[in-house]
């Protein structure tokens, strides 16, 4: 690196031990901005070849005959194959976790035999020498089909008139209840109770990079490499490996550089799992990129619910009890191997979860339709819980006449009542909620805006406020998956080694997603050994080099990754100061390493360059004592177990104006403060909660995949399915408070998905506030102007 | 999403384009600023044999105003529209308009002719060009014709133009010192098609996104208070449907547009 390369500190960043709390700019933001990313489909390789999918043009439908005639004359094409060739290399897999008592789902294969259970399902493969000759064939396939009745109404899939797949008995995916008894007790004593049901719209995240994935067989030694645009590169090894019967020390996962993935690259698709079972097939490299068109029809769904909520409280505002109902839909299989009930199991979980009510009744049902399969999307079941929740809550403030902030603070779990077990069963180590309460308050200058509302009522303009608290599931502990059988790791290491030029190289399990976790296992590493970023290098995604762990998901790349860099940088401190002792013939205990060299501990007098140090380790290790011997790699790996989750907290506001005339929002501003513990780069902690922020907002008014009643995807493309861009996007205020998690050294939770809980129930509430002297409500997402305008009256 | 195999030239001569024009017929397409036609040949929604690129007759770009006209050629993108002087001056409902027109990547390339020949309705030129009277100027074999923008657009993507004609330019009208108007959009996002638009110069309301061509509204426009004129405005349109707006809901918002849009006009000065 020249030395007029960027500023590698941010203006005003101490650049001297203690990275952690600093924004460092990205290590390798400059790189991606340079084109220099490598992503799945930048990769060249000899052989290879392109596969494209011939798709189900009907929900759901049997499969009477396929005929690949013309398809294989046409120019370029390799083979064709149907789900039966395929099968005979990749086994099918069933999407159930032993801990979701009676969660049932039928096996899925790579490409559907016999029948097809939603529009865009693959039936066909097509390899070819590009992907247009892949293109062009497939367009030449003729299929004979008979459509079957397609479910796709949720209430109608509950109902079991038609029942998706007979050998099931009905269509009920997952169902789970909870009760702690007492419910209809509180209900009959309260003072006020208010009921609502909420609808949320199917929608998905829509990444820069479509899936992506390249797999190449090597028959002479009978392993697969697959370059794989994926959170989870471990998961995909132990998958390929089990499903396609290549051992898995054979199987090779690597993800580069990942164009984002929001929970969508984290679960096992039939395309994906039926490309790398044709590299086997035909002993080449096989590559598949998802367009546009086939990432809205395939990319998981997510969301879907219509939930009943009830809501009891005294005339003083105590809510004493929440009584739900949600009801789910998923598409025709559960998602392997993650499954599709976590989502609503999360809503069970997590629904009142800011509140200190004891008594709490839930019912849930997952059901199959035949529309695209929904799974785990950023923030899983969030957004739903916190919504419904900050809906109903301030439903019963506006009966009781009570500002919406005091009744929160009102029935916020005190800040003192920690360890602190919720009715839902789920535990809490220590959570902040006054303290944020009260910081967002002052920072939106709450009076006053509300004073200022007010005023605007009187010349007809319809602002609004909207508050939502909530609480966040981050470094999920085995509880997550592994205790339901899933080869899901909850667990994540990290090597860290000094180089002979006093370099550090660190390659962790958990990868990056363009979210910047190279950028603060980075400072982590470079904090906890003593060196300066420049001389810090970082490897992810690949299992072939890099401890084995979980990946990106789930809010834990930063509190389980980062702990275990941490961890690991310790340990080779100490490493490194043994050795330093022995050369320097001092006592350990009175060394350090500062800025690059070992030092004195106390007066931090200079005593040798770290790259002195590495050259003796290294090259003349002749000087060392016989009985002695360095070790500059080391691993550590760390799991939080003391808790299933490590919750954070935070809370949300949004300020709207609502056209009352148009039915369109604008969105004026946002806040959000977070508690997620040790803020390790404030820069990419408040970026992560303002993307998190924005596709909550597109959840909330713009994004939904719109189905016909026959089951045909309508929206499918960026121009009809509604993604809020930076136009739509108000600026966003961040703010922390900081309560570090004990289960770690490092103290942090994670933050990838707190934006995206809280800001659809944020939004609903502003424009309910707006609504609220007109009378009017809306509970449907998203929030078109058609659905406001209805509320209001002013079309039928 | 790969387009299929096209073959493309690239001629110099608008006669080149003719004789290619002629010798393929229906296979052929023009092509401007791609912004349109690239996207549904990627989605696989047309395939033609081959691509006439006409970027290159740069004599068919520019923005020319005289006393009482503007003309801008048919190549003319609507960046340039956007930055230029001369239309903030004497067409200040285009002026307006054009902000309204996709993102600015997309602006850069896209061109006037393109938007008028492919006469979406819900697009913001064809409804400027019928509220201002404009002229469409085609070129064909057989020489030179001028449509008045009315006649112009004639259904859902379908217009006057001719096999083998192409759009050369469009003559506005200079606004004159009295002449007012009013350009409202209503779409989602910043950049997108119009859920429902109003152009309006003078009396003329032209409505865009409310039909399969850019609807003049004149039973509105004839009325003399508001409300009546609100009222007529279900005899000028029946604006169809769209993924997340009902006839009605559009209706409804039209006639919003239409009072924004009156009120404004018997205001200013
Ligand atoms: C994301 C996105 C958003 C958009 N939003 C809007 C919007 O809000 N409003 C809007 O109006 N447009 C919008 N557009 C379309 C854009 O304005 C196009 O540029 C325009 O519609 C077509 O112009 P073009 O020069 O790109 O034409 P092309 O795409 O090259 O051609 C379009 C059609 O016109 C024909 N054609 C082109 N030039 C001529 C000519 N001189 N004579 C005869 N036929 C010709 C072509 O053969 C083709 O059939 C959007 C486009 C995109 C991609």
């Amino acid at each position: 690196m020249g030395k007029a390369e960027l500023p590698l500190h941010a203006p005003g960043t101490r650049v001297d031990k203690g990275y952690i709390g600093q924004s460092v700019p990205r290590p390798n933001a400059k790189r991606l901005l340079q084109g220099r990313g490598a992503f799945v489909d930048d990769l060249r390789f000899p052989r290879l070849a392109h596969v494209a999918f011939f798709r189900s043009p009907h929900a759901h439908a049997r499969i009477k005959r396929l005929d690949f005639g013309n398809a294989l004359k046409s120019a370029g094409v390799i083979d064709v194959f149907d789900g039966r060739a395929v099968a005979e290399y990749c086994t099918p897999w069933v999407g159930v976790l032993a801990h979701l008592k009676g969660i049932k789902s039928p096996p899925q294969h790579a490409i559907a035999i016999e029948r097809a259970c939603w529009q865009g399902e693959a039936v066909a493969a097509v390899v070819a020498e590009s992907r247009t000759q892949a293109e062009d064939a497939v367009d030449l396939i003729d299929a004979d089909w008979e459509e079957l009745p397609a479910v796709l109404d949720m209430d109608e899939a509950l109902s079991g008139r038609c029942v998706i797949h007979p050998e099931l008995g009905d269509n009920i995916c997952f169902k789970r209840e909870h009760d702690t008894g007492g419910v209809d007790e509180a209900f009959a004593k309260a003072d006020l109770v208010v009921e609502e049901t909420y609808r949320f719209g199917r929608h998905t995240g829509v990444c820069l990079e479509g899936r992506s994935i390249l797999a190449d067989y090597n028959a002479a030694e009978h392993t697969l490499t697959v370059h794989h645009s994926t959170q989870a590169p471990h998961m995909m090894q132990d998958v390929f490996s089990r499903h396609l019967g290549i051992p898995e020390a054979n199987v090779r996962v690597i993800a580069r550089d990942v164009g984002g993935s929001f929970g969508i690259k984290v679960h096992v698709y039939p395309d994906e799992m039926a490309t790398a079972a044709l590299s086997v097939m035909l002993r080449r490299p096989v590559k598949f990129v998802a367009d546009r068109l086939e990432s809205f029809l395939t990319d998981i769904h997510a969301r879907e619910h219509k939930v009943t909520i009830r809501l009891a409280c005294s005339k003083d505002g105590e809510i004493l009890a929440f009584d739900l109902d949600d009801l789910s839909a998923i598409g025709p299989y559960s998602v392997y191997p993650r499954t599709s009930g976590i989502e609503g199991n999360q809503v069970v979980n997590l629904t009142g979860g800011p509140y200190k009510h004891q008594k709490y009744r839930a019912k849930l049902n997952v059901v199959f339709t035949n529309k695209n399969v929904t799974c785990q999307y950023r923030a899983v079941g969030h957004p739903i819980a916190v919504a419904l929740t900050e809906g109903i809550v301030d439903l019963a403030a506006q009966n009781l006449k009570m500002d919406p902030a005091e009744f929160r603070r009102r029935n916020l779990i005190p800040d003192d009542a920690y360890p602190y077990t919720f009715p839902s069963g789920v535990k809490f180590e220590k959570l902040s909620h006054h303290q944020c309460l009260d910081q967002l308050l002052g920072l939106m200058n709450y009076a006053s805006l509300r004073k200022e509302q007010a005023d605007l009522r009187g010349r007809n303009i319809f602002r609004g406020i909207g508050l939502a608290a909530m609480i966040e599931v981050t470094n999920p502990s085995p509880a997550f998956y592994g205790v339901g059988g899933a080869r899901i790791s909850a667990q994540d290491g990290a090597t860290l080694r000094l180089e002979p030029t006093g370099m550090v190289t660190v390659m962790c399990s958990v990868t990056e997603q363009g979210q910047g976790t190279e950028g603060i296992f980075a400072q982590i590493a470079a904090s906890a050994v003593g060196v300066s970023m420049d001389k810090v290098r970082v490897i992810t995604g690949d299992t072939g080099v890099t401890p084995y762990g979980g990946g990106t998901w789930a809010s834990r790349g930063a509190g389980i990754g980062g702990e275990a860099v941490l961890l690991a940088g310790r340990a080779l401190l100490s490493n490194i100061l043994d050795v330093a002792s022995k050369v320097l013939n001092l006592e350990k205990e009175t060394l350090d390493i500062e800025n690059n060299a070992i030092v004195d501990k106390l007066t931090q007098e200079k005593k040798m360059p770290l790259e002195e140090l590495g050259r003796i380790t290294y090259f003349r290790p002749d000087i060392l004592p016989l009985d002695f011997q360095a070790e500059l790699t080391v691993t550590r790996h760390y799991t939080p177990r003391e808790y299933a989750f490590t919750f954070t907290n935070g809370i949300q506001a949004s300020l709207v104006e609502v056209d009352t005339d148009t039915g369109f929002v604008k969105l004026l501003k946002h806040w959000c403060v977070e508690d997620s513990g040790t803020v390790i780069n404030p820069m990419l902690v408040d970026e992560q909660l303002r993307g998190g922020v924005a596709e909550g907002i597109g959840a909330a008014l713009y994004e939904e995949c719109l189905y016909s009643p026959e089951g045909q995807l309508l929206n499918g493309n960026m121009a009809d399915y509604v993604v809020p861009m930076s136009g739509e996007i108000p600026d966003i205020v961040c703010a922390h408070i900081e309560t570090p998690t004990r289960q770690s050294q490092l103290g942090a939770k994670g933050v990838g998905e707190a934006g995206t809980a809280g800001a659809p129930g944020a939004v609903m509430n502003a424009i309910n506030d707006a609504l609220a002297p007109l009378g009017a409500r809306v509970t449907a997402m998203p929030f078109t102007p058609e659905r406001i305008l209805r509320a209001l009256g002013r079309i039928a | 999403m790969k387009a299929p195999a096209f073959a493309y030239v690239k001629p110099s001569t608008l006669d080149a384009v003719f004789e290619l024009l002629e010798r393929h017929g229906e296979g052929a397409k023009l092509l401007a600023g791609g912004q349109s036609l690239i996207p549904s040949l990627n989605m696989r929604l047309s395939a033609p044999e081959l691509l006439i690129d006409i970027t290159g007759l740069r004599e068919y770009a520019g923005i020319h105003a005289s006393v009482d006209s503007v003309r801008i050629g048919a190549l003319t993108t609507h960046a340039e529209i956007e930055r230029s002087a001369e239309i903030g001056k004497h067409l200040p409902l285009v002026a307006r308009a054009v902000s309204h027109i996709a993102h600015p990547a997309i602006r850069n390339r896209g061109t006037l002719g393109g938007s008028l020949a492919l006469a979406d309705p819900a697009a913001e030129y064809p409804a400027c060009a019928v509220a201002l009277e404009a002229t469409i100027v085609v070129s064909g074999r057989n020489g030179e014709r001028r449509i008045k923008a009315e006649q112009f657009f004639k259904g859902l993507f379908e217009t006057d133009l001719k096999p083998g004609e192409v759009v050369t330019a469009a003559e506005f009208p200079v606004a004159g010192r009295n002449d007012k108007s009013v350009f409202l959009e209503l779409s989602r996002r910043r950049g997108d098609y119009a859920i429902i638009g109003l152009a309006a110069h003078n009396s003329r309301f032209v409505f865009f996104g409310a039909g399969t061509k850019p609807v003049l509204a004149g039973n509105a426009a004839s009325k003399t208070s508001l409300q009546e004129a609100r009222a007529a405005l279900a005899t000028d349109l029946d604006p169809p449907a769209d993924l997340y707006n009902s006839s009605a809901t559009k209706l409804h918002l039209a006639g919003v547009l239409l009072e924004r849009a009156w009120n404004t006009l018997s205001t200013s000065h």
